[in-house]
């Protein structure tokens, strides 16, 4: 048995020197390149005969596309037409964080609803993708994201906890206002595919980076830009709810408590060097003082 | 019944009728057929749950000796197993005149090993050995055919000091060479077990190392196995798990493995500690940036994934090596500098800062902690410097006494460095 212990111990040993030094270079690696894209790496994924096939699939390495989204809830209370199980109507959405099209990576949304309600699940095809109902009750509706081909296979789970009733408990429902509940968050896309990134490079929903210069990406048949405006979600009712998410505000706020961190370490480190001087004093002869 | 006279209460006629009944069915119970009434109250006069024996055969076995006549005569015997022509005597069956014919029943069970004998020329000729003297294999053939190839008893017996181990060694080494060499041809002697699978001295002695080895293991020992040999399992599952992960992947970055090693080297090494040396070369390895390093990788590995979860797995990754109580105090730190735990507002920009402050955050309250310890270090020194009484440390007493306690240490950096200047 022992022996068998020393083999397994044996095993992970003769594993663990060769993965430092893997570990090392590769960590150098992505120490450099983490920090800025430099010069992405493309990776072949698929080897087809078609040329152009082969480009469009080809991964654009250190780059990432991120979309930000805004998801949540509006709910009405419905007044004097409120019955007990049908006190509100509610709305659940995933919009653009600028109300843009978001069709342009997501090909439809899947949304799980309470057991209660008859087809609890349901599934949005087009934008906008939002789900209007009437209920009582507060619940957790996962969402479920489901983006094009070219953008992801595998799907993404958004939880949202639908709420009806505002915070202030002794607040009157009314009528005109509603709970409005909403979340920002930003789908990050990493190395996206050649193709994709030409796709989506103009698209006013996505946030693309700019590449170095000398990066040329196969052309990609620009989209009409009227046909866009055909199902812009500007129309939609509901807009005047939406809060408006501006990153300016915490930008400010992290950097003040970033200022305020840094001078306190200064601080500490001065002391700290106070003291390592005093320690070499405390350790001279006494005769040298 | 007794009580009953006493209570004065009449005597029911009926269950004793009742009793006298039932013991007569009880009698022609107790007399099964087949076996004898006191063979039978030998068991406890119950019949047995499960009859062992069919009671038909036994009424058998007593019509055999109607037929025949049976007596029982002391008559002597030859035991083919002796060497010498002893006649002893014991009773015979003897039916219808006639004794038992046949060997002495006893004597198939005399066994001999087939110890193989071999000429002087043949020694010569096949089985001469560096550490063996014909002598000494003569007298550990003699030895094998003595004792029935009881090498315990063998080696105990054998004139010069020899493990048992080297015995056998020797003893089916010979034993084969000479097959072989007798053999019309290599094929007829190919099946047989000692060509085909020779003695193999040095992983016998293994083998029994290992065996004594387990034997002796005491408790704590065969505690602390079973709990390195889960560990593996888990370590060789969580490495199936990440192939099959990185199979199903189209493209597979050589990132992947390295960060499934460092994952699965870091169980191994918080299990033994202590008995494994080599992996303080690995621990170092652990560091912040490599978590960093990690984490980045295995989101990439994602391709799809939400900013506010990519900011959850930088900021444990960052936090990895503090522990609970000090990603509290972060956490209260950000409270205090009105910072949102979780940004409300989490853009790439934001999520970068966020997680920087919280990196500068516990850098402050490693330097904090630091400092701490290094004050209550020096005032530690200070204390026994006041107690020596050595005369040439006086003069460092009556400086030291002037410097007020470490406590209020930030606050009087200032005046202490006036006074140092005298």
């Amino acid at each position: 048995m022992k022996n068998g212990m020393h083999f397994i111990r044996g095993l992970f040993l003769k594993d663990m020197p060769q993965n430092s030094s893997k570990n090392h270079s590769s960590n150098q690696q992505l120490d450099v390149t983490s920090h800025t894209p430099k010069s992405p790496r493309t990776k072949m994924v698929r080897s087809s005969d078609d040329n152009e096939k082969k480009n469009l699939v080809k991964k654009l390495k250190d780059i990432e596309i991120s979309v930000p989204i805004v998801y949540g809830n509006i709910a009405f209370w419905l007044g004097k037409k409120a019955s007990e199980y049908q006190s509100h109507k509610w709305t659940v959405y995933v919009r653009g964080a600028t109300n843009e099209d978001l069709s342009v990576v997501v090909k439809r949304v899947v949304l799980q609803l309470h057991s209660s309600f008859n087809n609890p699940m349901r599934v949005v095809e087009s934008p906008p993708f939002e789900l209007s109902e009437s209920g009582w009750g507060e619940f957790e509706i996962a969402i479920t994201l489901h983006f094009h081909s070219d953008v992801s296979e595998k799907p993404l789970h958004l939880y949202h906890h639908l709420k009806l009733y505002p915070e202030d408990d002794s607040g009157s429902l009314s009528v005109k206002k509603p709970v409005v509940v909403e979340s920002y968050d930003e789908v990050v896309f990493a190395e996206p595919s050649e193709g994709l990134f030409a796709r989506v490079q103009n698209h006013p929903a996505v946030i693309v980076p700019r590449l170095p210069a000398g990066f040329s990406l196969p052309p990609v048949p620009a989209e009409d830009a009227d046909k866009r405006k055909r199902i812009d979600p500007k129309d939609n009712p509901l807009t005047q709810w939406f809060t408006n998410f501006s990153e300016a505000d915490e930008l400010l706020k992290l950097a003040a408590a970033r200022q305020q961190v840094q001078a306190q370490i200064a601080r500490v480190r001065r002391q700290l060097s106070l003291i390592d001087g005093q320690h070499q004093q405390q350790l001279k002869p006494p005769s040298e003082l | 019944m007794d009580a009953k006279d006493i209570l004065g209460l009449p005597k029911i006629s009926l269950p004793v009728s009742q009793e006298k009944k039932s013991r007569p069915q009880k009698d022609s119970q107790r007399k099964p057929d087949g076996i004898s009434r006191e063979v039978y109250a030998l068991t406890g006069g119950v019949a047995p749950l499960m009859p062992s024996i069919d009671v038909n055969q036994l009424k058998k076995r007593q019509q055999q000796p109607e037929n025949e006549k049976i007596t029982w005569e002391w008559l002597s015997f030859t035991n083919s197993a002796r060497k010498d022509d002893l006649k002893l005597y014991h009773w015979v069956r003897v039916v219808n005149g006639t004794p038992p014919s046949g060997d002495y029943s006893f004597a198939k069970y005399n066994k001999y090993v087939d110890v193989i004998k071999y000429t002087d020329e043949e020694y010569e000729k096949h089985l001469t050995d560096p550490s063996w003297t014909k002598e000494e294999t003569d007298q550990l053939f003699d030895l094998c055919e003595r004792f029935d190839l009881r090498f315990v008893v063998i080696a105990d017996r054998f004139p010069s000091t020899r493990s048992v181990e080297e015995l056998k060694n020797r003893y089916y080494s010979v034993s084969r060479a000479i097959l072989i060499a007798r053999a019309p041809s290599p094929a007829d002697v190919s099946g047989h077990p000692l060509v085909k699978e020779p003695y193999n001295i040095s992983q016998e002695i293994d083998r029994k190392r290992a065996l004594s080895m387990v034997l002796s293991q005491t408790k704590q020992q065969e505690r602390k196995d079973a709990e390195i040999l889960s560990e593996a399992k888990k370590i060789m599952e969580s490495r199936m798990a990440a192939k099959a992960a990185q199979d199903a992947e189209l493209a597979v970055t050589s990132n992947t493995s390295p960060e499934g090693m460092e994952k699965t080297t870091a169980p191994v090494e918080t299990a033994s500690p202590s008995n494994i040396q080599a992996t303080s070369g690995v621990a170092p390895l652990m560091s912040m940036a490599d978590n960093a390093a990690a984490a980045a990788a295995s989101l990439r590995m994602l391709r799809v994934y939400l900013r506010t979860y990519a900011l959850d797995q930088m900021v444990q990754a960052a936090s990895s090596s503090a522990g609970l109580r000090t990603i509290k105090r972060v956490e209260q730190f950000l409270q205090e500098l009105k910072v949102n735990l979780k940004p409300k507002v989490p853009t790439k920009a934001v999520c970068a800062e966020h997680l920087e402050l919280r990196k500068e955050i516990l850098t402050l309250l490693n330097l904090q902690k630091l400092l701490q310890s290094k004050e209550e270090g020096s005032s530690h020194r200070e204390g026994s410097y006041t107690e020596t009484p050595d005369t040439p440390k006086r003069g460092i007493d009556q400086d030291r006494s002037f410097i007020p306690d470490s406590v209020s240490f930030g606050e009087r950096v200032g005046k202490r460095d006036q006074k140092r200047k005298w």
